[in-house]
């Protein structure tokens, strides 16, 4: 609860300074309220939760193991910012204050206890997030990002508020636990309200994680907005989006997955595949990472399908080994990008000798979300396997091999141009501040990969 | 108020259900059909407000109140939306002069 308190505080804070024009103590401020909120979460592990608030929300240790991973990510994310949002404007300080505002709504996203609660976090994250994607006022692709995820992001909500209101008929209740026993006491029969509802709510959480057939505008959004911004998108929120989704399904619509996991088995098929195979034909480095994003949003579904007392654990792991590796590709994105202006994979030639640290960063983050062992992509992928064969999905677990070695080919694409490739272009100077990060990720990433135990059995 | 209720309730809630359902597709058709950002967002919020009329019908048959309190979460944040959702088209309309989505093609769709 302090967490969100903080979270909601700090950014009117940090507008404060803003006007003040105190633009250099924005970056401290904010990691210093970062830390003391991430603080203030971990205090409240194992507390006995119960719903606060008239059972609007619950801080449970889901909800601090997911505060805690989403703060710890974003800390990371704005490290990168030092100097990045000075080039798009003066007034800095207002981009830092929406960052934390969608945080709030992340926070809350992850420990709602009413459906009321999930759409208020859903849609205080989403306007947050449409305010970001444009924020290069003059670019013309950050603009098209902006309107693409406005225009889907409120679509998609539409469907999300009818799913909701369809199982508030049936169930005369927004609060999960009185539709779980409402669930409980009509086990078998179709019920074309609830049924309905509950399609129409897996249609809209789709839309917002961005698993395909609903993945469209994931990558124009992610390759238009400024890539600091879809380094957010792609780590932040989506982790967010899988826990309100996991949060959902596991305290409600457990009892009947027999009528919505077959659902959910084709859109993870479809997923895996689309993101997969698209992003083979990807010129682009950060288009590729979108089609990325797409096709682990096909495996973190896993969780869902398999849903159990281990999901939770496995999207937590799955969703931190994604992230940070993410982080560490976006960062070394921007490096290259500021030097050489374009995302290509031909940017990254000659990497290997122009800067080694980049390099083996880049590499480890590479490795890891390819699934190599050894790496924190492998414990992920390792856990959400589990899962599936467990529930006897062995053929799921089957195409989600092949996938897994189909995006080896366009994750060594990179390697192979840092290494293999020479390319012209002086050295390339990484700043204090992004030696700090990478080399932070990417040693979490190896330690996580080693020696998992200390974050599986977490929750 | 009594009577009010009551009034609502001489409805039967099926055409409640089968209203919103229609008024809801039409939103969806417009949205994949119409090439006009200004009306694209205008069939969004006929979408949302089919939710609304939902929501408070079968707040009333259920004589909860809960419901109704959605409906004004909805308004809000759907306020919010429009503020956001507007200045982003402003921002294009002032670099292409239109508000066509079909300008939007720089990025593959």
């Amino acid at each position: 609860m302090t967490t969100l308190i903080i979270l909601s505080v700090l950014p009117l804070v940090l507008l404060y300074f803003g006007l003040y024009k105190a633009n250099k103590a924005l970056l401290p401020v904010t990691v210093i309220g970062l830390l003391v909120a991430l603080g203030f979460a971990v205090a409240e592990w194992n507390n006995g939760a119960q719903p606060i608030f008239t059972g609007m929300m619950l801080f449970d240790n889901f909800s601090v193991a997911f505060s805690g991973i989403t703060i710890i990510s974003t800390l990371l994310i704005l490290l990168l910012s030092k100097g990045y949002f000075e080039k798009i404007s003066s007034n800095v300080a207002e981009y830092y204050a929406i960052i934390l505002f969608a945080l709030a709504g992340i926070i809350v996203m992850v420990s709602f206890y009413n459906m009321v609660m999930l759409f208020i976090g859903i849609e205080i994250m989403s306007v947050s997030l449409y305010i970001l994607a444009g924020i290069r006022k003059n670019d013309f692709a950050s603009n098209e990002a902006a309107l693409k995820y406005f225009l889907m992001g409120a679509f998609s909500t539409g469907f999300l508020l009818f799913g909701i209101t369809l199982i508030y008929g049936a169930t005369g209740a927004f609060n999960l636990e009185a539709i779980r026993n409402w669930v409980i006491a009509h086990p078998r029969e179709i019920d074309p309200l609830f049924h309905t509802g509950l399609l129409l709510i897996i249609i809209g959480m789709c839309f917002k994680v961005g698993a395909a057939p609903f993945h469209f505008w994931t990558p124009d959004v992610y390759e238009g907005s400024p890539t600091l911004i879809t380094t957010f998108m792609s780590t932040v929120v989506k982790t967010a989006g899988f826990a309100a989704f996991l949060r959902l399904f596991s305290a409600c619509f457990a009892q009947i997955s027999d009528f919505w996991a077959p659902v959910l088995v084709v859109i993870t098929v479809i997923t895996l595949f689309i993101g997969n195979i698209t992003a083979l034909y990807q010129q682009s480095f950060k288009r590729m990472l979108a089609f990325s994003s797409i096709s682990h949003a096909g495996y973190l579904l896993f969780a869902i399908v398999a849903l159990g007392a281990a999901s939770a654990s496995s999207v937590l792991v799955y969703a931190l080994a994604y992230s940070i590796a993410s982080i560490i590709a976006f960062g070394a994105l921007i490096l290259v990008q500021q030097q050489s202006g374009t995302d290509s994979f031909d940017s990254f030639n000659g990497l290997g000798t122009r800067n080694p640290f980049l390099a083996l960063t880049l590499t480890i983050a590479m490795l890891s979300l390819a699934g190599i062992p050894l790496t924190a992509g492998f414990i992920g992928k390792f856990f959400m396997f589990t899962g599936a064969v467990s529930h006897y999905k062995i053929w799921l677990v089957i195409i989600a091999v092949v996938n897994a070695i189909i995006s080896i080919f366009y994750y060594f694409r990179v390697i192979i141009a840092m290494y293999f490739r020479t390319g012209e272009g002086n050295t390339l100077t990484v700043p204090a501040y992004y030696t700090f990060v990478l080399g932070i990720s990417a040693l979490i990433t190896i330690v996580i990969g080693i020696y998992p135990d200390f974050i599986s059995n977490l929750i | 108020m009594e009577s009010f209720l009551n009034a609502i309730k001489t409805v039967p809630l099926n055409h409640y259900i089968m209203l919103s359902a229609i008024i809801f597709s039409i939103g969806v058709i417009g949205v994949l059909l119409r090439r006009n950002a200004i009306v694209i967002f205008m069939s969004i919020e006929l979408m949302l407000n089919a939710v609304n009329l939902l929501l408070t019908a079968f707040s009333v048959y259920r004589g909860d109140a809960s419901g109704q309190v959605f409906v004004f979460f909805i308004m809000a944040l759907a306020a919010a939306e429009v503020a956001v959702g507007l200045a982003i088209i402003v921002m294009i309309y002032r670099n292409t002069n239109s508000i066509d989505i079909n300008v939007l093609n720089r990025l593959k769709w």
